[in-house]
């Protein structure tokens, strides 16, 4: 077995088979995989056993944390740093400081929410193994893929890659790390 | 077999026409950016936009050299052309906003091709109308005084001011519409990059995309972060043009200080910004060969939505009339005296009428609905009704005060023209960028919308139903 090996790759032509496949996969018991498709594909979340993510909680602490910070500046700005008396309102005026609060609510949800997603993604990565396959240009085109990396408990070179021939794909491609 | 596509055509209309693959719909799209060879018409619109482009940074930097004494702009109609053109485009913007997100949220299918290119419309608008602000301070190199930061000076902004409101709304609109740009065009820029030949686009693409691949588990957080951001930009994008319509109705002035503005605002600006996606879409999608996933049924959709919200508008028409006649006020009675028919600029108000009012009730009749040229030529009239609407809110209201002795026309001078068409040249300068070097159509949603989209066989089971529930009414 080649030591540089990242894992193997499957090709699969249609949806249908990478998530029949993926099932398959998961019921051999290896659990170091991957899938890897044009589009969102929510069947296939739950045959990898996709765990479900925390970034809504994330974005939630964002959101409270623009909350606090709209509350907080416009508190010290106008109760604690510089208190002047505009329009008859006192200097606590709530109502008045709700617009800047929302918005900023909306603007830390939203840095929460992207840069969130990224880090838990792990990106920008702009090398992955993958990529060293040819063909996997076109998992952003058309194609379907599955990944078994090496470090799998149960990867065997030689077995793992006659299970996943044995699974219907296209081609079953050496990962070279 | 026959019947029941014609009830599910029927039922639901194909967003995407023609026999569309994965690998054709991503060819289609990917290749008016990396294969086709830039249409000659292309030069053209960029040309235009571009020596228009010209002619704005002539008045800038005129205008930072000499003052806003350049502009017609002064008292008492001491907020005239900028704020107009101001409200004018981040108007536009709103339907991009509400296309993008609002309609994710109601699982309308129909926005999905259409969301990229009303997206990038967006940030284009907001980029225009910030610029009137910002020059409009006259010292525009001193703008970050508008946000709060500690200083020598020891200032701090007015938080109280809806002026201050509007810097935060928005900067904050400007930000998450960038954000939700960006994040929808990760995966079609990875597309992008492993399609590409050239080696320096290679690389661009490349850079942006973030070294996407399109694994499950970044889609799974991907799909929340999209989800959710949809989620935070639906309230955002009617927070922004209520609080812009505050700028005005927070202030004593009467035809501003009306409790009708926000709803009337955001309405006016999802009308205008149809209009505006309408005017893009129609030649876009016959210049690129896009009819298949622009389809006739999305026009038919976007002129239902303007007229709905037209409708709207000419509601808020009718409240602002009635109010100033009902609070018997003696000087909301003159403005709206003054507005329709008595003042010097009565006919602008029912120019308005004609182009936001009369001008959509043909949307009612299926000819005009399904015809592009038509739908063409009304969005064209309403752009100009929605910029009417803002002139006629603002001078009127502002050009008889309360002391006659302060009244006075208020006319824009050549440099008033020569910016706003200046600011049309960087939206179409933008714009012409954005079709030439990235997806004008989110290529991974249109691929969902793919009947090999569906797995194990979703689309049989659909037919089947449509035949059960076919032979329930025929029993």
């Amino acid at each position: 077995m080649d030591k540089n090996i990242y894992g193997l790759l499957a090709e699969f032509d249609t949806a249908t088979q990478m998530v029949d496949a993926a099932r398959a996969i998961r019921d051999a018991g290896y659990t170091k995989t991957d899938a890897f498709s044009p589009f969102p594909l929510h069947e296939i979340d739950e045959a990898l056993g996709v765990k479900k993510s925390i970034l809504p909680f994330l974005v939630l602490g964002g959101g409270v944390a623009g909350l606090l910070t709209g509350l907080g500046l416009q508190y010290y700005v106008h109760v604690i740093d510089y208190p002047l008396v505009v329009g008859g309102r006192p200097f606590f005026s709530l109502p008045a400081f709700i617009p800047p609060m929302f918005e900023l609510t909306i603007l830390f949800a939203a840095f929460t929410a992207v840069f969130g997603m990224l880090f838990l993604n792990g990106l920008p990565q702009p090398y992955h193994p993958v990529f060293n396959v040819p063909r996997f240009a076109l998992a952003t085109r058309e194609k379907f893929f599955l990944v078994i990396e090496a470090k799998d408990p149960k990867f065997d070179y030689e077995e793992t890659k006659s299970f996943m021939e044995s699974l219907n794909p296209q081609e079953v491609f050496d990962v070279e790390e | 077999m026959e019947d029941v596509k014609e009830i599910q055509r029927r039922l639901h209309p194909p967003m995407v026409e023609g026999d569309h693959t994965f690998a054709t719909a991503t060819d289609r799209i990917s290749d008016i950016t990396l294969k086709r060879k830039t249409p000659f018409g292309w030069f053209i619109g960029f040309g235009i936009g571009f020596i228009l482009l010209q002619i704005m940074m002539i008045t800038v930097t005129y205008l930072v050299f000499t003052g806003i004494g350049i502009w017609g702009t002064n008292q008492p109609v001491g907020w005239a052309f900028p704020i107009i053109n101001f409200v004018w485009w981040i108007g536009i913007g709103h339907a991009g906003t509400l296309i993008s997100a609002i309609l994710l949220l109601l699982n309308q299918k129909w926005r999905t091709s259409i969301n990229r290119f009303a997206e990038a419309m967006t940030l284009f608008a907001v980029a225009c109308a910030g610029v009137y602000p910002l020059l409009h301070t006259g010292r525009p190199w001193l703008a970050y005084w508008m946000f709060p930061y500690p200083n020598t000076m020891g200032m701090w902004p007015q938080f109280r001011s809806p002026l201050i409101w509007d810097v935060f709304a928005v900067s904050t609109y400007a930000t998450v519409s960038l954000l939700f740009w960006y994040v929808g065009l990760i995966p079609d820029l990875a597309t992008l990059r492993d399609r590409a030949k050239n080696k320096y686009f290679r690389i661009a693409y490349g850079l942006l995309s973030m070294g996407w691949r399109g694994s499950a588990r970044h889609w799974h957080r991907y799909e929340i972060a999209y989800l959710l951001l949809a989620g935070l930009s639906t309230p955002l994008v009617l927070s922004v043009h209520s609080i812009v319509s505050l700028d005005f109705s927070v202030s004593q002035l009467p035809g501003w200080h009306a409790t009708i503005f926000p709803p009337y605002f955001v309405a006016g600006a999802i009308f205008a910004g149809f209009a505006m996606v309408l005017i893009l879409c129609i030649p876009l999608r016959v210049w690129y060969n896009l009819k298949d996933f622009i389809t006739d049924t999305h026009l038919i959709y976007m002129g239902k939505v303007m007229l709905a919200t037209g409708l709207i508008v000419c509601y808020g028409y009718v409240m602002e009339a009635f109010f100033g006649w009902y609070s018997a006020g003696e000087f909301e009675v003159f403005m709206i005296k003054n507005r329709i028919w008595n003042g010097p600029y009565w006919w602008f108000y029912w120019l308005l009428i004609l182009c936001n009012g009369v001008s959509i009730q043909f949307l009612w009749f299926k000819r005009f609905r399904e015809s592009a040229f038509w739908l063409f030529i009304i969005s064209l009239v309403v752009s100009v009704g929605m910029w009417l609407e803002r002139f006629v809110i603002i001078v009127t209201s502002l050009h008889r005060d309360f002391l006659p002795s302060s009244w006075a026309m208020y006319a824009p001078t050549i440099w008033d023209w020569s910016m706003f068409f200046g600011t049309l040249g960087l939206f179409v300068t933008l714009i012409f960028l954005f079709v030439r070097f990235l997806p004008v159509i989110s290529i991974f949603e249109v691929r969902t919308l793919l009947p090999e989209a569906n797995v194990h066989g979703h689309q049989e089971d659909f037919e089947e139903n449509v035949l059960e529930s076919q032979r329930g009414i025929k029993s």
